[in-house]
């Protein structure tokens, strides 16, 4: 974390468990990495791969 | 100029976990942060001649989910205001998301937090924007952002009654009285 303010913990150094910030830190990272490490689902990759293809056509046809 | 558009679709690819995090983090339900995040990848595609490769896409994109996150707000009004109502709704239907109980009292936690708060401890916590990255992102001032993270953190310490060192200090009942004696 880059707060300083608090604990006067220095920067760089691992939240101890009698941090109540580096507790609330350690959770709040959990919760979004539990997601983040999720497969991008299908229909968002689906969904590039058609705007994609929609554009190309639209420049092919442009130029025509 | 096909090349353009496929490293454009290839950064926005990457980026795309970080975006549904975010977007979890900050709505707390898988179906209506998938939403914000199909919203938020159509705008990105209509807007992209706005965006120079080659910087940083995921606070870009960040910029647009929240910005569509807060008009969609707006437009539902009440809806979103109920935040204890959404609280329940979450809980009773999603428990499984969550993983352990401790991540699921983070979560219900992190949802009685104000948006602007909450917004603000993820950027900088989680999602590993500085404090500038994510004034630019949220349109605000620097300050505001610092103050928002502090409040979001003393908030959170209050609501999962978390003290670390305080535990060897006064306890509840007299917490109060001591703090109250060193005012005075």
């Amino acid at each position: 974390m880059r707060y300083t303010s608090g604990g006067g913990r220095p920067i760089g150094t691992s939240p101890k468990s009698d941090d109540p910030n580096g507790q609330i830190a350690v959770k709040l990272k959990a919760l979004y990495q539990s997601v983040q490490e999720e497969a991008v689902p299908a229909r968002f990759v689906e969904l590039l791969e058609r705007l994609e293809s929609a554009e190309r056509r639209s420049v092919l046809q442009g130029k025509e | 100029m096909p090349s353009e558009n496929q490293e454009f679709k290839r950064e926005m690819l990457a980026a795309l976990p970080s975006l549904r995090a975010f977007a979890m983090s900050l709505i707390g339900r898988h179906d209506r942060a998938d939403d914000l995040v199909q919203d938020t990848i159509m705008k990105a595609w209509a807007k992209q001649d706005h965006f120079e490769i080659g910087t940083n896409m995921k606070a870009w994109l960040f910029t647009i989910l929240r910005n569509e996150l807060y008009s969609q707000m707006r437009k539902r009004g009440r809806e979103v205001q109920d935040s204890d109502g959404h609280l329940t709704e979450t809980l009773a239907h999603h428990p499984e998301q969550y993983g352990s109980l401790d991540l699921q009292d983070f979560r219900r936690a992190l949802d009685q937090l104000p948006p602007d708060q909450r917004e603000a401890i993820i950027l900088v916590g989680a999602s590993g924007f500085s404090y500038e990255e994510a004034a630019t992102i949220c349109g605000c001032a620097l300050g505001t952002i610092k103050s928002r993270v502090n409040r979001a953190r003393q908030r959170l310490q209050e609501i999962l009654q978390v003290h670390g060192e305080n535990d060897y200090g006064p306890d509840e009942t007299s917490a109060p009285i001591t703090s109250r004696a060193f005012v005075s």
